[in-house]
């Protein structure tokens, strides 16, 4: 296939003018404004227009509505409904093919969207982290000092907040909206709009929860309990509005993962040839698609409580703030799976191409996967265990919680045993991926204590919560992400990142993240609470310990910033097609990949995993692909 | 590609050679950990709830013991024994599974998860072990009809409590008598808060409308930090105060200073009740 055909390319000046995300920026303020305006509108002459910018929710609602709306109008998200409604003939690929500028705006091209995800995400995992070292400031001597009290709130807030929306797609975003497809056989994904929408939706999400400094910040924290959700300023509206983005964005995302594995593999790729991370994936979208629903509702319901004067959480008009607690938490729980999962995928994926070996246990891994899917709907309660609710239903809820440990179990086995008398090269993604074992591990066992009801109650809400989570998703999810990043940019970018300084980063981070999250454990066992600004003075040693250790931890990020750009933009070693040497279906395509990404689609006769086979020729078949005529 | 299973390294006495060693380090570590390590964890002895869960931690970090070994060791094992010290790309020997193992790793963590959480229940059976039960409290402890009820009321931002056996007196200062069981009503006025005293080894949400009971036998005569446990708003990292446990007598002594203090300010107050209806929710940042 010859895809180079001379294109005559009109000067820049005319390129910026059309759909994209110049004219989405604009139209988007456009949109604020007509929003805030109908917002004072509704609401009365008798607010003054500009001096109570923090008082009338409904302008700033209104304004953040229109102004999402105008920004996916901008984007050219409105010219294919409008084309329909018009009778035109429905186009599935759009602005594909156009040089540097389709990753700024709308392309139906997945490989453009994870690339597009891979660097809209790591700006904000970059301001959320920033957000983390500005607490760990703060937190350096045990009274407030650099910070005031509620300015110390919303960092928390924005950190968690940030990093709990948009890390549920750290993982999906970037690597299965690239990578499925190729793993799979397909040619593109099966919503190709909607999975452009989902990149975008969450990159105004993440400028809309940017923008609560404007409007006084929140007070919440990520979980933005009733009722002091209704308490608080306009700043809690870019709140509601960030994290209901996300949830139609992981909702969109998750379908459109679904339809794709569902309906389009390859022939012959059958449920059980499926990659695992294909399974991971499949398992995170179930999550997606019917937890964020309910986020969505409860939101729904609180922007409702805080503009309409409803009171569904409210004790006062008949509501209450426990709904609010359990439904979050309906969400909320599968929600740390969503963040869990991915990584579970990358680790299982990558460790067979590493140990040369097949992935042990291929449906116990699969079963596992799944089983933590279907057991994570039933543990939500766990985070009320001294909230006074339903406390006859404690042991069934530590029950539960616990038994996820079985099918976590599962990935552990399989995993570990893919490793047991292979050939083991300690490639950069590998010591990422061991690295992911001792998180996790470190995260699981911690979970036990916080799903046992009475060593929950000292460290419920304490900083050994909050070490826990950070174990599992930063320990489970950034490691198994670094991994993905350093087996997978040969193909996505064409060039190998640096080995050398790739180990650096990994021991810098390896060793900082313990030494940072460890001590957090006796922390809050010593009865330090999360998110207060002051501590206990006998604290203090251990606090300074932890801050120096996430300073440390956060130049890591760095490393890898310095990494990436210079790998990518100065040194650019041109990678082989196939650097690892491995079997799975996306390292047989030519990089870059083509943008049709096969010639043929390819015919599959067997899982990925098939190393040290001593007969060839039961490896999958694969059509050569993009360039090969 | 190469792809040659690799003869070297296929010596069936490694896994027997790491489950020796896995025992071995296992049966050195856990007691140590469980009877080292496993006291010193928080909360202490503060009251019959704190030493409940300081056995609870211990037996938690003596079954996490071995687990942890296992896989650390797993790991130590394979990348020493397993790795690859070819240049070119060899591949390991085509294993897909074993049934055996798979079965045997089923029923350990199986029977580890179900006694966990079965030991867990009978501690919880124990009066709650200390966590808020709300209105209608599922686990009571022996005697619970003679408990001495002390109200703990939530609000931006401190505690204050009432004591509806002294006149439904109020103040700012929670002084507990000595072995004693004390059940205390948690309730708030305006966002949730969470009451956690520390050394008692307790913790109870603060929900408005919601009389969140929890039980707590006190032992002696000590101080204990209060602190709020759940993010309340602006002054919430303010919110702590110490407490006092003290003996019988000295109790009784306090409880009838405080009523004469309470008197002239009483009529001014609402009459003690489980929840508070507070005036509509105002911004509070
Ligand atoms: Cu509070």
């Amino acid at each position: 296939m010859s895809a180079t055909a001379v294109e005559i390319r009109p000067p820049v000046w005319r390129r910026l003018i059309g759909f994209n995300a110049i004219t989405g920026v604009i139209f988007g303020i456009i949109g604020y404004y007509l929003g805030w305006f109908l917002g004072h509108h509704i609401t009365g002459k008798s607010i003054a227009f500009f001096a109570d910018i923090d008082q009338n929710d409904l302008s700033v609602l209104l304004g953040y509505f229109f102004g999402v709306s105008g920004f996916l109008i901008g984007l050219g998200f409105g010219v294919y409904p409008w084309a329909r409604l018009r009778g035109y003939p429905p186009s599935l690929r759009e602005k594909e093919t156009q040089g540097t500028s389709r990753y700024f705006g709308l392309c139906t091209d997945h490989k453009v969207v994870g690339i597009q995800y891979l660097i809209g995400i790591g700006l904000f995992f970059f301001i959320g982290g920033l957000n983390a070292m500005l607490i760990r400031v703060e937190l350096l001597r045990p009274a407030s000092q650099v910070f005031p009290a509620g300015q110390y709130l919303t960092l928390v807030g924005m950190h968690g907040t940030m990093m709990m929306g948009m890390m549920t797609s750290g993982i999906l975003g970037p690597f299965a909206n690239y990578f499925v497809p190729l793993m799979i056989g397909a040619r593109r994904m099966a919503f190709p709009r909607i999975e452009s929408l989902t990149f975008w939706l969450l990159m105004a999400a993440g400028a809309v929860l940017t923008t609560t400094i404007f409007f006084g910040g929140f007070p919440t924290g990520w979980t933005g309990y009733e009722p002091l959700n209704s308490q608080a300023n306009t700043g809690m509206d870019s709140y509601l509005v960030f994290f209901a983005l996300v949830g139609v964005s992981m909702c969109l995302l998750g379908l459109n993962m679904l339809a794709t594995i569902i309906t389009m593999r390859a022939p012959g790729l059958t449920w059980s040839r499926l990659p695992i991370f294909c399974w991971a994936v499949v398992s995170t979208s179930i999550l997606n698609l019917l937890a964020a629903p309910v986020l969505i509702a409860v939101l729904g319901m609180a922007i409702l409580d805080r503009t309409a004067q409803t009171t569904f959480f409210n004790p006062q008009g008949g509501g209450s703030p426990y709904l609010y607690q359990n439904l979050f938490w309906v969400f909320g729980h599968p929600e740390v799976y969503i963040l869990a999962l991915p990584g579970m995928g990358i680790v299982l994926e990558l460790l067979p191409v590493f140990a040369r070996k097949p992935l042990w246990g291929y449906r116990l891994a699969v079963s596992g996967l799944l089983g933590v899917t279907l057991l994570s709907w039933l543990v939500w309660q766990h985070h009320l265990f001294v909230s006074g609710i339903n406390s006859d239903l404690r042991p069934f809820y530590m029950l539960s919680t616990e038994l996820i440990s079985i099918p976590t179990g599962f990935t552990f086995l399989c995993g570990l045993m893919t490793l047991w008398r292979g050939q083991i090269r300690f490639t950069v993604p590998l010591l990422f991926c061991l690295a992911w074992f001792f998180n996790f591990l470190i995260g699981g066992l911690s979970g036990v204590f916080l799903s046992d009801v009475p060593s929950d109650v000292t460290t419920h809400g304490s900083f050994f919560s909050m070490a826990h989570f950070h174990y599992t998703i930063m320990g489970g999810l950034v490691f198994a992400f670094f991994a993905a990043i350093y087996y997978w940019s040969p193909k996505m970018f064409g060039y190998t990142l640096n080995e050398r300084l790739g180990k650096i980063h990994f021991w810098v981070m390896f060793i900082s993240f313990n030494s940072t999250f460890a001590p957090l454990f006796a922390v809050g066992f010593l009865g330090q609470p999360r998110r207060t600004v002051t501590y206990a003075h006998n604290l203090q040693f251990l606090n300074d310990w932890v801050s120096v250790s996430a300073f440390v931890l956060g130049l890591s990020m760095l490393v890898f910033l310095y990494n990436f750009v210079y790998s990518l933009l100065f040194a650019r070693i041109r990678a082989p097609q196939n650097p690892w040497s491995s079997l799975s279906l996306e390292w047989q395509l030519p990089s870059p990949v083509p943008v049709h990404n096969f010639d043929r689609i390819p015919v599959i006769t067997g899982d990925p995993y098939d190393y040290g086979n001593p007969s060839p020729g039961a490896i999958p078949a694969t059509a050569p692909a993009g360039g090969s005529s | 590609m190469s792809a040659q299973p690799a003869a070297a390294g296929s010596s069936p006495a490694h896994g027997r050679r790491f489950l020796a060693a896995w025992i071995v380090l296992s049966a050195i570590l856990t007691p140590v950990v469980a009877f080292f390590l496993g006291p010193a964890i928080p909360p202490g002895n503060g009251s019959v709830e704190a030493t409940g869960q300081v056995f609870d931690n211990e037996v938690l970090v003596a079954v996490s013991t071995p687990v942890c070994v296992f896989v650390v060791l797993f790991l130590g094992y394979a990348l020493v024994s397993f790795r690859s010290r070819t240049a070119e790309i060899v591949d390991g020997p085509p294993l897909r599974g074993d049934m055996r193992i798979q079965i045997a790793w089923m029923i350990v963590t199986g029977a580890t998860v179900l006694g966990l959480a079965a030991f867990g229940t009978y501690e919880l059976l124990q009066g709650g072990a200390g966590g808020g039960q709300g209105p209608n409290a599922a686990f009571l402890p022996a005697g619970h009809n003679h408990a001495l009820d002390v109200q703990v009321i939530g609000q931006q931002w401190e505690f204050t409590y009432r004591y509806p056996t002294f006149g439904g007196l109020e103040t700012p200062q929670l002084v507990l008598p000595a072995n004693t069981l004390i059940r205390l009503h948690v309730t708030s006025l305006d966002a949730v808060h969470s009451f956690w005293a520390y050394q008692l080894g307790v913790k109870a949400d603060a929900n408005p409308g919601t009389d969140n009971v929890v039980y707590v036998q006190t032992k002696g005569a000590r101080s204990f930090d209060i602190r709020c446990a759940e993010l309340c708003g602006l002054w919430h990292g303010y919110m702590f105060d110490t407490g006092q446990v003290v003996d019988q007598g000295r109790f009784t002594a306090w409880a009838k200073q405080q009523q004469t203090y309470f008197t002239p300010v009483a009529r001014y107050l609402p009459p003690y009740a489980t929840t508070y209806m507070p005036d509509p929710q105002r911004r509070a940042g």
